[in-house]
């Protein structure tokens, strides 16, 4: 086990320092940062001043290991806009898209998994076609789009929650569905799929054949074992709904950290952007790894791959 | 008598469905599928002839005639759909808008597909090394968040629709690579790749004629995956102000362009968003109608 949770945490840190050399090297996507930055009144001094006071006068990767190097030490440089510590800025708003995310994939799993239970014991029934056809149309599903016409529908229509903004819990209700019905399909379809394949297995019918309730077989039995798989790609998904989460937060001007990455795009803000990639993608290389460790815990033979 | 009895189970098999009546059936009884095909090529053909088909110019303004309401909501057929804040013809706009979807959608499938088959054969077929480093590179791929990164890119380039799909065609490679990757580990070990290597045949030609056919129907339905994939990222990234720039006709832009009349005009929203929804709809019905006909033992 040691050694394959060392192996993982040594591919989780080259993949993150290859993302970190990424994001920071959109700087220079752009041309010169200097010109970019000193604005497109500014003299040629102008922008050679700019260039000498934020150090784009030396090598890029003298550049990358010493933003790398302050970065590990939370320090993330000064927002263009705000003139503020980015690392403060992400602070305050890291939370409500936790929050987000936390409550998303909470309602995810709470949907899904009895969804697909339910459509695995009972294949080809209604209850199976119905979560067939929320699966489908979930995957087709535009999330600013469903965000809307849930705006449209529960705050301006029927008047029962706020459209935007993120004071109290109420407000979380609507982003929390558009978040999480964004990860449901697949959740569904992995517990159908698992528990389809445990309940044709020997020991489920060593269960039923001892006599078991039908209850105790479907759950101390089955959802059990066909779970695991569901359990690691929550995580997964978990990563991938901090960094969906902009167009979410961007519907319902929740002031988390995915709106604050989409302000700071249109604000030609890159020390915040960099910043927030790069942490975006912590997330997911964090839970990543995390299901990784848990699925080798849980399943020994995962271990040798 | 018996003679015939004996004879019969042979008849069976001589006059029994041939493969390819087998699939037409598989084909024919699959309504997911001829829902997602049919669709699909109505909002192909819609594209190709929208010069023909729209009433108006989609970018003609007309001060005059703003939000006109649709025709089922108490217009006129003069603008079947009404029209947007600036007085053009919304229905017009929907065609045209079909173009700028369905173009994102084929071109950026077409490079990523390219790129992540490359890399995804070439990691499934050589192996080792090769293998290791694009493992490697999917683990990054996937570790970057699409929309942000797509975002900051189009943000700094510019938005056009060449940007658009070129950001999109190199970000939304990662399922190629794995699931060609996967499906080439598991054609390489036949025995007919084998035979075809010991008669001499190049590399090259190893992979062209003898796995790539064999791999071809995963590839099919990665395409349209993706397709669906990068219709709907399109989409967002216009919404968000960040995509295809005003006054291009994207159903993205449209729907966030009635965001502000939501209030009094839902239907600005809804129409666009529902035509958006359909199509990713009959695009994933299609991947999945045609993974269950070429190779049903794959569904999941």
């Amino acid at each position: 086990m040691l050694p394959f949770i060392l192996k993982r945490l040594g591919l989780a840190v080259l993949v993150a320092l290859t993302v970190s050399f990424i994001s920071f090297s959109l700087l220079f996507l752009s041309g010169d940062p200097a010109a970019a930055l000193a604005g497109e009144t500014a003299s040629g001094e102008d922008i050679e001043a700019v260039r000498r006071l934020y150090g784009f006068d030396r090598p890029m990767l003298v550049q990358y290991g010493e933003w790398l190097w302050q970065a590990v030490q939370g320090n993330f440089g000064e927002s263009y806009y705000f003139k503020l510590p980015v690392q403060s800025l992400i602070a305050d708003r890291l939370s409500v898209t936790m929050t987000l995310g936390v409550c998303g994939i909470t309602f995810a799993l709470l949907t899904a998994v009895p969804l697909g239970v339910a459509a695995a014991i009972r294949p080809n029934s209604i209850i199976d076609r119905v979560a067939l056809f929320l699966s489908v149309a979930g995957q087709a599903m535009p999330s600013f789009w469903f965000g809307l016409i849930l705006i449209v529908l529960f705050a301006i229509q029927l008047g029962w929650l706020p459209p935007s903004g993120a004071s109290s819990w109420r407000h979380y209700i609507m982003p929390t569905i558009v978040l999480g019905y964004y990860a449901m399909p697949a959740i569904m379809r992995l517990t159908r799929a698992g528990m389809l394949e445990v309940l044709n297995s020997d020991y489920i019918r060593t269960a039923r054949a001892k006599g078991a309730g039908e209850m105790r077989v479907m759950f101390k039995h089955a959802l059990r074992n066909a779970i695991i798989p569901v359990v690691s790609l929550a995580a997964v998904q978990m990563g991938f709904m901090l960094g969906g989460s902009i167009v979410v937060e961007s519907v319902f001007a929740l002031h988390g950290a995915g709106y604050l990455a989409w302000e700071s795009i249109a604000r030609n803000d890159l020390p915040t952007v960099q910043a927030l990639i790069l942490i975006f993608s912590m997330f997911y290389i964090v839970f990543n790894f995390l299901a990784d460790v848990l699925n080798a815990w849980l399943d020994p033979r995962m271990r040798s791959s | 008598m018996p003679v015939l009895k004996t004879i019969d189970p042979l008849l069976e098999e001589i006059s029994g469905p041939t493969p390819s009546q087998i699939l037409r059936k598989r084909v024919t009884g699959h309504s997911g599928l001829l829902f997602g095909v049919g669709v699909v090529l109505l909002l192909v053909i819609v594209a190709i002839l929208a010069p023909v088909l729209a009433p108006h110019d989609p970018y003609a303004q007309s001060l005059a005639n703003r939000m006109v309401k649709p025709v089922f909501m108490g217009g006129t057929w003069e603008h079947p759909l009404g029209t947007d804040h600036l007085g053009r013809d919304y229905l017009s706009r929907l065609i045209y808008g079909a173009r700028v979807s369905l173009l994102i959608g084929a071109v950026a499938a077409l490079i990523s597909g390219v790129i992540g088959t490359a890399m995804g054969v070439a990691a499934g077929y050589f192996g080792g090394k090769v293998d290791t480093v694009v493992t490697f590179l999917i683990n990054v791929r996937l570790a970057m968040p699409v929309v942000l990164v797509a975002l900051a890119v189009v943000a700094i380039l510019g938005g056009s629709l060449q940007v658009v799909i070129g950001v999109l065609g190199l970000l939304l490679w990662d399922r190629f690579a794995v699931v060609m990757r996967a499906s080439t580990l598991q054609v390489r070990r036949r025995e007919y790749v084998a035979a075809a290597q010991a008669i001499g045949a190049s590399t090259p030609r190893v992979i062209l004629s003898e796995i790539m056919p064999n791999i071809a129907n995963n590839l099919i339905v990665i395409v349209t995956l993706e397709m669906a994939h990068a219709i709907l990222l399109e989409a967002a990234l216009s919404f968000l102000g960040l995509g295809v720039q005003p006054p291009t006709p994207s159903w993205g832009l449209m729907v966030s362009e009635g965001k502000n009349m939501m209030l009094f005009e839902p239907w600005l929203v809804l129409i666009p968003g529902f035509v958006l929804f359909v199509l990713v709809l009959a695009i994933n019905l299609m991947g999945d109608g045609l993974r269950d006909v070429t190779a049903p033992e794959n569904r999941g």
